[in-house]
This record gives structure tokens, sequence and C-alpha cells, in this order.
């Protein structure tokens, strides 16, 4: 294998996820609007070669129609492949929900086990581009309310590439989050061949008096966030969720137990978020060794705006945590 | 393509049986849910017997299909077991499914059932990707969705044709125009007069053809599914019938024409086909009652399999949401 830069970014980081993978088993496949390179491979290049390398068999352009992507993706992976589904922007599963819901997650459990349906959703979103209302929501917390599907979204190019290769290897559907606006951000290389276990939170920073928990792009901000406070001797944990469902509850309360305090950020928007439901498990377990509240820090309860300003003021920032932080320090 | 030749008596006879053992079935089904020894949403085939049945004998058992709640029929013509198939509508943990999936989820991978969905139209972007797998594979194998004629006004429908056209895929898209859109009769929503007419815009052959007449349907089948193995895409089939009963069991069916529905009672497609093969010499009176009246042993085996058999532990629960168990 060829050796890999010292930095790398999340597009490169999928695209070698993807190619390592389609190398090792000719069962997988990716489908997606504008995926081969006739198409400039992807939007923003994530398929880039693939199509080259292995064939528009394999890597297939789709026309714009999310219910057949999701559709062919299903029926495909009942009977063996391993498709790897685009779909471009994570409003645009909207048009496809009832393949995602009603089939992809839920074909195991009403046939009995008798079949299985081994797909990734590849999806980008986040706010930060001007994109507007119906380009950049974080609609995680629909898919992990519903049983059967696996909601995955790194904060980094090393986790994109060993999360994903995850879930390709995964027997069951997982949903995969990138965050666009942080795609172009170097990170370290990722060790190749190496997948990262779905399910299970990375401790990305040791502390003592407080436990900040986020994941996708978020992270970058927490860990600022933590690097500033420390200068003033406040002492954070940090937990990268990696996967929003299923959750690693183990990992979380573990930090939780020892610092007695917890801050939850998503740049989903506050109100019945995956927030909630990580401070109901913090409660549900903790509740009488809290030393606060669990603190939740959301985008406002509102579309994403386009005017920048508005922009920047819906998205949580550096700002907000740090104020979260300091309100469960009091 | 090879020129249509009308098939053997074998052939008849094996679409006969198919489309009496659907009849049998269904009638046992009604009757059973009547006198309350199973409760179940039922929506009775009864009257669109000889569109699967001509469309099975065309099929192997490597063959998919992807069905739709009203699907009994496809599910019995296509050969799932019906032991498994009773206790699967009966909630047991015999069934096909343990149970989990009931009357408009039954699978069985092993007789080519992949997904019998409850969502109008939902069985043919799945479909594409069975045909989308074969194709990849260089396998023989043809996939063929079947729904009604209300799911070809949803998007699905359109998404899928048009997708399977551009691919070529070998997909056979069968519409079951009953002529009721649930309560709702066909000329209020749907803009074309035959179904079949919307291939055009997908540059796909579409057969409008009567669903009721065996033969008819067998050689919309055969072409169909030749054009698919061989590699030249997909077809739409739209096969016209008539829905005997209310859209779910229990629907008092005020809404449907009496005068209509005697018309296409009077012409029973299972009746006039069973006289048919007998006046025609295909088979004697004798040897279908007998296979009527063995339908009848395997069905009364069904049942009572059914009712003797568990209802699935609670367990069940955390099982098959992923490959491993969720911890409770």
């Amino acid at each position: 294998m060829s050796q890999l830069p010292t930095n790398i970014n999340t597009i490169q980081a999928v695209n070698l996820a993807l190619d390592d993978a389609m190398a090792a088993d000719a069962n997988v496949i990716v489908l997606g609007e504008d995926v081969a390179d006739g198409q400039e491979g992807g939007i923003v290049g994530v398929t880039k070669g693939l199509s080259s390398k292995y064939g528009t068999s394999r890597v297939r352009s789709t026309p714009i129609s999310e219910q057949a992507i999701i559709g062919a993706s299903i029926g495909a992976s009942m009977v063996g492949m391993r498709p790897v589904a685009e779909i471009m922007l994570m409003n645009f599963t909207t048009v496809a929900m009832d393949m995602i819901v009603n089939h992809a997650a839920k074909l195991r459990f009403m046939s009995g086990g008798q079949t299985n349906v081994p797909i990734v959703i590849r999806t980008m979103t986040g706010a930060g581009f001007g994109t507007g209302g119906q380009h950049a929501d974080y609609l995680e917390a629909w898919f992990a309310h519903v049983a059967g599907i696996k909601v995955v979204a790194p904060s980094n190019p090393a986790d994109a590439y060993g999360l994903m290769l995850s879930c390709i290897r995964d027997d069951d559907p997982c949903l995969f989050i990138e965050n666009m606006p942080s795609y172009w951000n170097p990170g370290t290389p990722p060790e190749r061949g190496v997948a990262i276990p779905l399910g299970k939170a990375n401790v990305v920073r040791t502390g003592t008096d407080v436990t900040l928990i986020s994941y996708s792009r978020r992270v970058q901000e927490v860990m600022a966030t933590a690097e500033a406070l420390a200068k003033d001797g406040i002492s954070c944990e940090v937990i990268d969720l990696r996967t929003v469902s299923p959750l690693d509850t183990e990992t979380i309360l573990t930090s939780v137990a020892k610092t007695g305090r917890a801050v939850v950020v998503h740049e989903a928007v506050k109100p019945f978020g995956v927030g909630a439901e990580i401070a109901s498990r913090i409660y549900e377990a903790l509740f009488r060794q809290l030393k606060a509240p669990v603190a939740r820090v959301g985008a406002q309860f509102c579309p994403v705006p386009f005017s920048r300003p508005l922009e920047d003021a819906f998205v949580p920032g550096v700002v907000e945590i740090e104020a979260a932080i300091r309100a469960t320090l009091k | 393509m090879n020129a249509y030749q009308p098939p053997s008596s074998e052939v008849l006879v094996d679409i006969y049986r198919r489309m009496t053992l659907i009849k049998q079935n269904d009638e046992r089904f009604r009757a059973v849910i009547k006198a309350g020894k199973l409760v179940m949403p039922y929506y009775s085939p009864r009257g669109q017997e000889v569109i699967p049945s001509a469309m099975s004998v065309c099929l192997t058992d490597d063959d998919y299909i992807c069905t739709i709640y009203r699907g009994v029929h496809d599910m019995i013509a296509k050969g799932v077991p019906l032991k498994e198939l009773w206790a699967e509508l009966g909630g047991r943990v015999t069934g096909t499914c343990k149970g989990k999936g009931g009357p408009m989820h039954v699978t069985h991978p092993a007789s080519g059932v992949m997904v019998t969905t409850g969502i109008v139209g939902s069985s043919m972007p799945i479909a594409n990707g069975l045909a989308l797998a074969t194709q990849i594979r260089g396998e023989k194998r043809v996939a063929v969705a079947y729904f009604g004629d209300g799911a070809s006004n949803i998007g699905a429908f359109h998404e899928s044709l048009n997708m399977a056209s551009v691919w070529k895929l070998p997909v056979i898209f069968v519409c079951q125009n009953n002529g009721y859109a649930e309560h709702t009769k066909y000329g209020y929503g749907t803009s074309v007069a035959n179904i079949a007419q919307r291939a055009v815009a997908y540059q796909m052959p579409g057969v409008t053809v009567n669903g009721n007449d065996p033969i008819a349907m067998h050689k919309a089948a055969r072409e169909a599914v030749e054009r698919a193995r061989d590699g030249d895409g997909p077809t739409l089939i739209e096969a016209n019938t008539f829905r005997f009963q209310g859209h779910v069991f229990g629907d008092p069916d005020a809404y449907m024409d009496k005068h209509e529905k005697a018309a296409w009672v009077a012409r029973d497609p299972v009746p006039l086909f069973r006289q048919w093969l007998i006046d025609s010499k295909h088979a004697t009176e004798e040897q279908l009652a007998a296979m009527e009246a063995d339908h009848e042993a395997q069905i009364d085996a069904a049942v009572e399999f059914t009712l003797s058999s568990e209802y699935p532990d609670v367990a069940e629960l955390r099982r098959d949401i992923f490959k491993d168990e969720v911890i409770a």
C-alpha cells in the first residue's frame, strides 16, 4: 500500500476507506448522484477515482432519485452486496425516509432475521456555508429514534476512515454523517486497514471537573473550549461519541461518575435532541452523584438561516460551550 | 425472442393448481378470522389469483419477488410453504418470520419472497436492487415487483421505472390493476386510461393484459421474464383484474359499484379456468377434484399447525434489531 501523507483531510480519508473496502471485497459498490468520475467523483470529490479504478458497474452515478437509490441499495444488500449509497445532503434523506426507516431499519426484524440490510448511507451536512434552510440540518436524532439503524458521526479524518471501514463491514444499516464545512480540515492519517469499532466512544481528553460529550464537527469547538479553560484551571474530560446510536452509555456514565458534571454539545437544534437522551441516561443512573444539572448546548430552534450573522449565531460555538461549562461549575 | 407457444397441459394445470391453492387458502383465512380463531389485518386477494400464478410458472426459486400487503396470493403462487405462511399470519414463532412480520411482512427467501411491504409503492425500489445485484454479478435471475394501481401514483413508481430503464435492470413491474386504490375507484385518482401507458415515459415496453385470462397473462409474463433474463431490461405489465372483497377484511365495500362487482364475480377466473381445462381436455374433473382435496388437507394441517404453535418469546423484542441481540 502506498505511503500516506502526513496530513489527510476527511474527503481523502473517506475516499481511502472506500478504496480499501472496494479492493478487499468485490461486493462493495457505490451508488449516488454524481459519484462516478464522469460526473467528477461527487459534488466535493469524495468518490473521485473510484469508478476509474473499479468500473462504472460498481461505482454508479444515479438519477436524482433518493428513494430509488436507497431502495436499490437495500435490495442489493439483501443478497450479499455491500452498497455504500451517497445521499448528497442530509436534508435529502427526507425524500428517502420510507426506504430508510420503514425498510432498511426494519427488514431484519420483520423477517425474523432471515434477511438483513448491510448498507451504508453516506451523507453530508453542517452550517457554515451559507446554504440556508434545506442543505445544512443535523437530523441524526430522527434516525437515532428508529430501532435497527446505526448512526455514525466522525469528528476527524482518521476516525472517518476507521468508522467507514466498520460501517461497510457491519451487517446492518449505518447512516454515516460527514460534516461539510470541515471536509478540508487536515488531520493525522489513519492506520491503514484498521477499523474503529461502532458503538464505542472515544475519550479524547481526560479531566476531572466536567465531562463534555459531543460528536461530529462540534468536537473541534469542544476541544478548543476545553483547552482554553485549562488555562483557568478548569479540567475538562471530552468524549467524542463517534457513534450516536447505539450510544456508548458506559463510557459516558464512567466519566460523569468521576466528574459529577456533564455538558452535551451538538450542532443539531436543542429541543428533542440527542442531548436530551444523553442527559436522561445520566440522570437515570447518576442523579444523586451529580454536582450540577446536565447542560445541553445545541442550535437555536429555527431553520438554518442564510445571512452570515444569523448563521454564526445559530450554530453553537466556543462562547456558548464555555458559558454552559461555567454554569455547571457555579 | 422465441415466438410465443401456448403452454403445455402440464403448465396450464400448474397455473390452475396455484390459482385454486390461493382461492382455497383465502376462503379459509376469511373463515378462520370470522370464527375468531386468528386476529389479523387481512387483505383478501380473491379475484386476482391468475396474475401471480401465471407469473410464477415462468419463475424459479432463484428468482426474486417483492410484494405488498395484499400479497398472500403472490406468496402462495411463488411457493411459500403453507404451514409457515399460516403460522406467520397467526403470529406464531413457527411462522416464516417467527411471527415478527405478520401478514404485511411475510418473507421467505428460500422461495424467493424477499420483501413484503405495507407501504404502497415500496416493492419497486427494492426489486430494482435485487435486479442490480444480479446484473453486477452476471447472474440470470430476475426480480418481480408486484403492486397495485394506486401505487402507480406514488413517487417510488416513477423513480424506480426510470432507474430500471436507465440501467436496463432485469426487473418486471407487475401492476395488479384491481380498479380500486383502497376505497377510491381508478378514474378518480389516475391520469391515464391504462397504467401501461406510463411505460412510454420510461422507454420500456408497457403491456396491458387481461389479468384474469391465464393464457394472456402467461404470454405477457413469459415475454417479460425472457426479456429480463436476456439482459434486455425491464417491462411494465398492467394486469387488469378485480378485487372481490373490500380493501381489508371487514370492510363493507359500500364504495364499490355493486353491478360492476357482480359482473366480475360472475366471471370468477378460478371456476372458469377449471371448466376450460376440463372442456379442453387438459385435465379431468377427477384430477382437479383430487388436487383440490389435497389442498384442503394441506390447509387443514396448516391451520392445525398454527393453532397448536407457540407465540414467540418476549425476548424476541431484543433479537433481529441488529445482528447481535440488543442488551436488555
